[in-house]
This record gives C-alpha cells, structure tokens and sequence, in this order.
C-alpha cells in the first residue's frame, strides 16, 4: 500500500518558486491499478517522482508498506526502487544495449548471477510477447516494441509497485491499447499495483479502478473511476470529462437553464426522459448533446439540456426522482 | 628552389631517405603518438567523468570550489602554447624519464598536453548522453558509479570514439612538432633535412607520409566509432 500524507515540492531556483504540488494526500491500495490524471504541468510527473524518492518532497511524507520512504538512507532507497520501478514516456531503454542486456541491467545493478539473470530477462521477454527481439537494439524495434522492453526491464526485479508516467503518450491508439492491455494483464497476473499518470482521459477509462484528478498541484477529486467520471464533481473534472464544454456556450444564459444528466445502466437509458418530461411536467426541454461511453464495463450516458428558467425547478424535481440518474443545474459556464 | 626541387641529386636523395629512415620514423611517431594519446585517456577520461558528474545536479556532485579548480587548471593547461609547454615540462621529463630529449622524452610534453584536451572532449561526449536514461537508472536503484561505468561511459563509446580520434590526430600533429627538441620520428626528419639542410624533397616527403598516417587514424577512427553505434539501424 502506498500512503502519500499532505505531501508538498516546491520548486526554487534563486527568487522564482513554483509550488508544484500541494498537500497531497492519496491511498493506493495493493494490486490496485490507479490512475493519476492532470493538464499538462498540473504536477503529475513531480508526483510520481516523489513515490520512489527520484525527487525529494519539501514536506510530507509518502509510505510504502507503512515504511516512510523520505526517512530511508540512500542504500535503503536503492532496494526500494527496486520494489517500485518505473517506465517513461520515451522508453529510456540504454541504446548500445541489446534488448536482452536491457532487461538484465537491473539485475546487473542488484548483483545478479549473470547467467541467471539472462534466464529471467528471456522469460520476461516471453512474457511481454517479444521472445525473438533478444538479440536486436531498441533503435531496431518500434515505439510499442521499446515500451514492451521498458516494461519487462521493469519487472526484472520483481517489483511490488510499477510507475507508469506517460507510458502510452508517444504511442498511437492502437499500440496504446496494446500497452495498456500488457500493463492490466501485469496487474492481473503478478498482482503488482500499477500507478498510471495520463492526460488521457481515456487511457483510465481503459484501465484504472481508482483514480485522481490533479489540477495544479491539487487533488481536485479522487475515487472510483466510474463514480468520478459519472458525476464529476470538481471543476478539474468536469474539464476532464466534457472536454472543451463548447455544449454549454449554445444557449442564452439570460432565460435558459442548463442541466447536465448523467445516468448509468440500461434501464436508465430506455426511459425517453425528454418526452416524459414535456408530458408529464409539461417541461419543453431541447437537448444540446448527448453521449454514451464505456467506463470500467459498464455504460454511462450523459445529456445535455436547456430548459426556460422558469420551468427550472419542475424540472430538476422530476428528474431527481428517477433512480440511478444525477442531475444538476449547470452554473459555472464557460465563455 | 623549385628548380631543384626535382633535380636528379634531390630525387635520389629522398629515395634512399624513404627507403633507409623514414620507416624507422614512422614507427617513432606512430609508437609516441598512440603512447600519448593512451595515457592521456587514462588522465583525461576520469577528469572529463568529474567535470560531468561533479557538477551541482551531476550523479556525484563535488563541492563548487574543486569544480571550479578543476576547469581552471584544465583552461590553463589548454591555453599554453604547445612550444613552450614542451619548454616548460622540461624539469618533469627530466624527473620521470631521466632526459628532456629523444622520442620517449617527447611522451611528457605530449601527455601533458594532450589530457585536459582529452578531458574536455570527454565531458562534450559525456554531455550527449539523454538524462532521461541517467534517470531510469537512478529510478532501478543504480549507484553514482553505476551510473558512471554502466551508463554514462558505454552509452558514449560511439562519441568518445570519434572524440579520441581527433584527439590522436592532434597528438600526431603535436609529435611532428616535437622534432624541434630531438623528438625524433617524421617531425624531426622533416625539420633536419627542411629548415637545417635545405632539402626540401626529403621535407615533403615526410609532410606526405604524416598526411597518409593522419587520413588512416582518421578513417579507422570514423569507422570503428560507426560500426560501435547500435542507435543506427544496419
Ligand atoms: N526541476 C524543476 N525545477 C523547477 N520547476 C519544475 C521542475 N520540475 C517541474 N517543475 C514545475 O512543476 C510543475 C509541475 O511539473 P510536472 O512536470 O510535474 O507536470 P506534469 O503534470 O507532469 O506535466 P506534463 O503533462 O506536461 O508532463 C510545472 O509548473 C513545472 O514547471
Ligand atoms: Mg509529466
């Protein structure tokens, strides 16, 4: 279990300072794949560098199994990152090695026998589905081949916890859903507790069961992902999930109201709430879009729609009173 | 003069040169030039390593006054003049070897010129390795040296390669130059028979064969470092 407690970094250099993260607190439970979302420069990268101590954090504590990692010397730090490894957005595999000493170097670092070492590195690449890359150099493979390397370098030594940071941001769609589909099979299989930092939206539909909205520095909201995704309740994450909100900018707020309705399961999506609500609130309501998409196995929809003002209350009422539904009124336009 | 260039008397001359001397001289320059340039390596590489890793936010950080020492002495060492250096190392020779003339004599002026060179072009390729890897593997739990010996160092070899290459090249410009105090080998031949002698065949001929010897560490140092380098795909 990974325990982060009102963690701050501040970055200084000379009179600028950047508080890059602050106060953060966050639970990651065993076997867990959670995922760490954010804009760009929202503190995600400084984050998951702070679990395994690459950066020091200015205050806070982060623990690993109970054992306070900031407190660990630089000898005991080295064997915990070889219980949290990590793989990067650009691979970082070491050039002028082959794939197979690649995924040996760990090993070679911790003082493995090199002959049992080379033995585990082919199984690893086995299982990453690259048995006959053995001999080749990374520059000889693709971005999802390197990455596939990366990632069997990072179980060489059996590590609890694997940090992903940007793993599938220099892939394409495709490669992207086979990397995450290695990552959860990972999960599944060795029970290593995954930690996914994206600005994809997406890649923790796909994979994460927790997840935390970062928004400068901040933990916006955090919690199961189909709990934050259907009803996200931050600002942060109402930008994640309705990217862009254009939706809200099509009617006049000066005599429309808005309401956002997310529901979820299919006896939700059979009811035809809109004439429902014109015959039996006599609401007119005009939907402005509308959305369904797969979260973690099931379906959630969402809607958009404005009513006149006055009809506002009735509204909300009626639509309140439906189960599995959530509705609200949206207020923080943006323009 | 170039009417005699070509005379008869000259041709023979260079000739018997070629055929008596200059293998001899050759090997003089070939054997103090590498000579050199390898213990210039075994000084230079670790202080290019240091000037590197022992920067602030290097993978082993030195105290600022030792850094600052260092690119001193190192500024100095590079900005003397090679004529006088060779003058100025006169004592050390004296001390190391026992004489301040004669080709293994030339060795120490060499050295001490060749290294902070070779220091710096140490540190330029050691600079081109991507910190991101230096990072995945302080993120695997390696130690400073670990990261010196098993990333730093052979993810440049292609780099360092071309870089001892020029360096060789230089240290074979700078031996010829040696031939002023007795160096011996190709310099020497070239200023007894040139500048003492006025025979300016046997002189080109010597600039010729130092020009082949430069063209061959050249080639075979452009092509080792090239066949060494896994980032090109052949
Ligand atoms: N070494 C550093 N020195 C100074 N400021 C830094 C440093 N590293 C990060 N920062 C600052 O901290 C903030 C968070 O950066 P971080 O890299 O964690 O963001 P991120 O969420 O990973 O962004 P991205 O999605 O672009 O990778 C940024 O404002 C950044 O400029
Ligand atoms: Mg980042």
């Amino acid at each position: 279990m990974i325990e982060i407690r009102h963690l701050c970094k501040t970055f200084s250099s000379g009179e600028d300072r950047v508080d890059a993260l602050n106060d953060i607190n966050l639970t990651i439970a065993d076997g867990d794949i959670y995922g760490i979302i954010g804009m760009s420069g929202a503190g995600k990268s400084t984050l998951v560098r702070c679990i395994n101590m690459l950066e020091r954090p200015t205050s806070g504590q982060v623990l690993l199994d109970g054992r306070n990692l900031g407190a660990l010397d630089q000898a005991a730090l080295r064997q915990v990152r070889r219980e949290v490894t990590m793989i990067f957005q650009q691979f970082n595999l070491l050039m002028q090695r082959t794939c197979l000493q690649n995924v040996c170097f760990p090993m070679e670092l911790a003082g493995v026998k090199k002959a049992d070492a080379r033995r585990r590195a082919t199984e690893l690449l086995e299982l990453v589905g690259l048995p006959d890359k053995a001999g080749a150099y990374p520059a000889q493979l693709s971005g999802g081949q390197q990455q596939r390397v990366a990632i069997a370098r990072a179980l060489a030594t059996d590590p609890k916890v694997l940090l992903c940071d940007e793993a599938t941001s220099a892939l394409d769609p495709n490669t992207t859903a086979q990397i995450l589909g290695l990552i959860r099979e990972i999960n599944a299989k060795l029970g290593i507790t995954a930690v996914v930092i994206t600005h994809q939206m997406s890649v923790v539909k796909e994979i994460c069961r927790h997840v935390a909205i970062l928004d400068h520095g901040t933990v916006a909201e955090e919690g199961l992902v189909s709990a934050v995704f259907a009803a996200p309740k931050s600002e942060a994450g109402r930008r994640l999930v309705f990217p862009g909100r254009v939706d809200e900018q099509v009617s006049d707020p000066r005599d429309q109201s808005q309401l956002r309705i997310i529901f979820r399961d299919s006896r939700t999506t059979s009811i035809p709430l809109v004439a429902w609500l014109a015959r039996e609130q006599n609401v007119m309501a005009s939907v402005i879009s509308a959305t369904t998409q797969p979260i973690d196995g099931e379906t959630y929809g969402g809607m958009l729609l404005s009513v006149n003002r006055g009809e506002l209350a009735a509204a909300l009422d009626f639509l309140n009173a439906i189960p599995n539904l959530t509705v609200e009124e949206v207020t923080d336009l943006v323009r | 003069m170039s009417g005699k260039l070509f005379s008869a008397q000259s041709v023979a001359e260079a000739l018997n040169c070629l055929k008596t001397e200059i293998p001899f001289a050759i090997w003089e320059t070939f054997y103090v030039t590498v000579l050199s340039t390898a213990l210039a390596v075994v000084i230079g590489l670790p202080l290019g390593v240091l000037l590197v890793a022992g920067e602030k936010d290097g993978v082993l950080p030195l105290p600022g006054w030792l850094m600052k020492l260092l690119n001193a002495v190192i500024n100095l060492l590079r900005s003397v003049p090679f004529l006088i250096l060779m003058i100025m190392v006169f004592p050390l020779s004296r001390l190391l070897i026992g004489t301040t003339v004669g080709t293994t004599a030339t060795i120490v002026p060499l050295v001490v010129a060749a290294f902070p060179f070779i220091a710096r072009l140490v540190e330029s390729s050691l600079r081109e390795v991507d910190p991101n890897i230096i990072e995945a593997a302080a993120s695997m739990g390696a130690t400073p040296m670990q990261i010196i010996t098993k990333v730093m160092i052979p993810e440049s070899v292609p780099s360092l390669l071309s870089n001892v290459t020029i360096a060789l090249t230089t240290i074979l410009g700078y031996s010829a130059m040696s031939g002023i105090i007795g160096g011996g080998g190709l310099g020497q031949i070239a200023i007894n028979y040139g500048y003492y002698r006025y025979k300016y065949l046997v002189m080109v001929v010597a600039v010729i064969v130092l020009i082949v010897l430069v063209q061959i560490f050249q080639s075979v140092g452009t092509a080792l470092a090239v066949k060494s380098d896994k980032r090109l795909k052949h």
